[in-house]
């Protein structure tokens, strides 16, 4: 059994859930219907690919793990996603950010991965992919709105960057188990960097330098939020334990 | 009773064929180009699928309703495989069913995989001076426009 592994994959799955769940937040709250469905349907590709990768979790785990157990039963500790994936929504803008700053990260990721070794990896990676394109391109178009917008838009987008940019780095900083990923994730970074400052400049929004970086989810040390989303998500299966239908 | 001595793929193939898209159901699974492969395992049918979105909540829905087509037609051992490369793609989508799509009121994917701002054929009125509303629909399949001629909004069936 390949411990690694299946931690890697966790991470891909825990991060991409927590994100769907924090999306999934905007159902009917969306600030009009067009993009209320626009948020909620990045949400439902994000869980789409969280699954396939708790299915491929539960295959090498074995015994009688399911991709509801791994979704259900785990405990905050257990978690292995990125910091910046729990954070609460805030206003749109920050919403908007933090899609952002996730979908340039995972263009580039699954590019990566689709070229995997590992087969199953690398065709959830190439069909992601395809999805990732339109979520990059919807929330850089939001950024830039927002940052060259009106005056409130864009303290609203300087905001969003205070709140959100000291979880950035730990996308790049890799935790033991990423070793799985045949490559170094640290590498990312600079393309990553690249399409932030592409965007930013076209917004009018500056890039924040150094800047303290926050770390920790990756290895199961989370901010509060996770607990608060963890209480909601599994809420159900806590109350009824085993429940089904 | 249908035993492996009378049955071929081709006549599986016939039988999902007439099977509809739960979402569009003017398409059927094999217009979406869904269904990969059909498979004879001794007597059990392998029927091998692959998903349009890796969220489409229909997936499951197209499955049943396989299932529920072969077991009409007296199958009973029957094993559906769904496999994820290589990805779905819209290149994969039946001239018949880009007819059909139209028909509906769906304007088909063209093979531009970027979402343009305008120029999106109208499947109403046929006029080209239209508009993106927004790149997410009602399914994840498909993008919104609105046609300035007629002022009809129309769903685009986005390139994937």
């Amino acid at each position: 059994m390949n411990n690694a592994l299946i931690d890697y994959i966790l991470h891909l799955a825990d991060t991409n859930l927590i994100l769907a769940q924090r999306n999934a937040a905007w159902c009917g709250h969306g600030p009009i219907l067009e993009q209320d469905i626009a948020i909620t349907n990045i949400s439902l590709d994000l869980l789409g690919q969280s699954r396939n990768f708790y299915q491929y979790a539960a295959t090498l785990i074995g015994n009688d793990a399911t991709e509801d157990s791994l979704a259900y039963l785990r405990t905050e500790r257990e978690f292995k996603n990125c910091l910046l994936a729990e954070q609460p929504n805030g206003d749109w803008a920050q919403t908007v950010l933090r899609q952002f700053f996730f979908s340039a990260y995972l263009f580039l990721l699954y590019e990566k991965l689709q070229n995997n070794k590992d087969e199953q990896i690398a065709g959830i990676a190439a069909k992601a992919l395809k999805e990732v394109t339109y979520h990059q391109r919807w929330s850089s178009e939001w950024v830039v709105r927002l940052g060259d917008g009106t005056e409130e838009s864009h303290q609203r987008m300087l905001h969003a960057i205070d709140e959100l940019w000291r979880y950035t780095g730990e996308l790049f900083i890799a935790a033991d188990y990423e070793t799985a990923a045949g490559f170094d994730i640290a590498l990312l970074k600079e393309d990553w960097m690249k399409k932030v400052t592409t965007v930013f400049e076209e917004a009018a929004l500056p890039v924040p330098e150094n800047v303290f970086m926050q770390t920790g989810g990756k290895t199961g040390i989370h901010t509060e939020h996770l607990g608060f989303i963890l209480t909601e998500l599994q809420n159900l299966q806590r109350t009824y334990p085993n429940a089904e239908w | 009773m249908v035993t492996a001595s009378n049955i071929s793929t081709q006549t599986i193939w016939k039988i999902l064929e007439q099977v509809p898209d739960p979402e569009v159901p003017v398409l059927t699974i094999a217009d979406l180009g869904i269904i990969r492969d059909v498979k004879l395992n001794g007597d059990e049918v392998e029927v091998i699928i692959t998903p349009t979105y890796t969220g489409c909540p229909a997936m499951d829905m197209i499955a049943m309703n396989i299932r529920m087509a072969l077991i009409e037609n007296g199958y009973s051992k029957i094993k559906i495989t769904s496999v994820l490369s290589p990805a779905w793609t819209t290149d994969w989508m039946s001239e018949a069913g880009k007819i059909k799509l139209k028909e509906y009121g769906i304007a088909a994917p063209d093979k531009r995989f970027t979402i343009p701002a305008d120029g999106i054929e109208c499947p109403l009125c046929n006029s080209t001076n239209t508009r993106l509303i927004s790149e997410f629909g009602s399914t994840a399949c498909k993008a919104l426009y609105q046609c300035n001629d007629c002022k009809e909004p129309f769903d685009f069936f986005k390139c994937h």
